[in-house]
């Protein structure tokens, strides 16, 4: 299990959360997990909770997972999601309020140095207005 | 009996939404993202896939299960908002309500957990605006006439809609429009009266 802290992009657009992952790795490079999902249940412009379980259960290890997310919907269905994890992982899985490019690059950059999971959402928080 | 009052709320429910997902899209184009009904619609879609097992269940079990199928099936907010609505509703319902108190205390458990999802409150032109006014009512109901009970609900969710038209958003997408926001119906407090009356419905026609 990786000792980094994971990184998962949602937006609503599968597009955007990939584009954002390709630009994390190509920033940061591989050593940092990142897992993105985007677009509704019908595959329509969206978020969809299973989605969101499975890209946090790809990158989950013991540092955590920083979420970045885009607009509203993407919130309130991570919020959903973190809560249907397994109890000792719900405290592991925090939504940073940054916005979603800079902050998963800004947040995987904190990842790759070994940041706890505190410093990561700090430093992807560090872009909030 | 229960289980074809629970057959029956979810028909009423499910027809609710899908008659008016194209009004619902509508009202959502003018405020927000204009996907409003076509999530509602796929979410209660997916209740009514497995419409027989649920109506086979006690109604709060019944209640959880729509509300997962919701969470796991919308795509947009109000998957987790309507979700926890009815999740919560159906945790705090006995299996065999038996007074209007046993439903109004669910139902105060499914507005509170609303509340807390979307971090809102009343007055910020949400679907609020329609659920808080008749838990109000229900509480506040003695639950000796319930056929006027029933027509009082409706009306209270009826003007809880309309109470959205004036508000400025403050929560949500719409929130981004400020005073554009202003001169619309919020489109969640829409699907919230519509899920008021399908509820009252089927109450009436069993008294």
């Amino acid at each position: 299990m990786s000792k980094k802290v994971g990184i998962v992009i949602v937006s609503h657009s599968p597009d955007v959360a990939k584009g954002t992952a390709d630009m994390v790795r190509q920033m940061v490079g591989e050593d940092v997990r990142v897992a993105a999902c985007g677009g509704d249940p019908a595959g329509g412009l969206g978020t969809d909770v299973a989605k969101i379980l499975a890209a946090i259960d790809e990158v989950y290890g013991d540092a955590g997972v920083a979420v970045l997310v885009d607009l509203g919907g993407a919130e309130t269905n991570t919020e959903m999601a973190i809560e249907m994890l397994d109890g000792d992982r719900q405290d592991k899985v925090v939504i940073c309020n940054a916005p979603i490019v800079e902050g998963a690059v800004m947040a995987a950059t904190e990842a790759s140095g070994g940041g706890t999971l505190d410093e990561v959402r700090a430093t992807a928080e560090e872009l909030s207005p | 009996m229960t289980q074809d009052l629970c057959a029956a709320l979810i028909d009423r429910a499910v027809a609710a939404i899908t008659e008016h997902a194209a009004e619902l899209t509508e009202l959502d184009q003018a405020i927000g993202d204009g996907d409003h009904g076509i999530n509602m619609a796929r979410g209660f879609g997916a209740i009514a896939e497995q419409g027989e097992a649920l109506a086979a269940l006690p109604l709060n079990q019944a209640l959880q299960k729509a509300g997962m199928a919701l969470v796991m099936k919308v795509g947009g907010a109000s998957g987790p908002l309507y979700g926890s609505l009815l999740m919560s509703m159906g945790k705090a319902l006995p299996e065999a309500p038996a007074s209007l108190a046993d439903v109004s205390a669910a139902v105060a458990e499914g507005v509170a957990a609303v509340q807390k999802r979307g971090r809102s409150a009343p007055g910020e032109k949400t679907m609020l605006e329609v659920l808080v006014p008749v838990l109000q009512a229900m509480q506040a109901d003695d639950g000796n006439d319930l056929p006027a009970t029933l027509t009082r609900l409706r009306a209270i969710a009826d003007e809880g809609l309309e109470s959205t038209r004036p508000m400025q958003a403050t929560k949500g997408r719409a929130s981004y429009l400020g005073e554009r926001s202003v001169g619309h119906l919020d489109p969640g407090a829409r699907s919230s009266a519509l899920l008021v009356h399908a509820a009252a419905d089927v109450l009436e026609e069993r008294l």
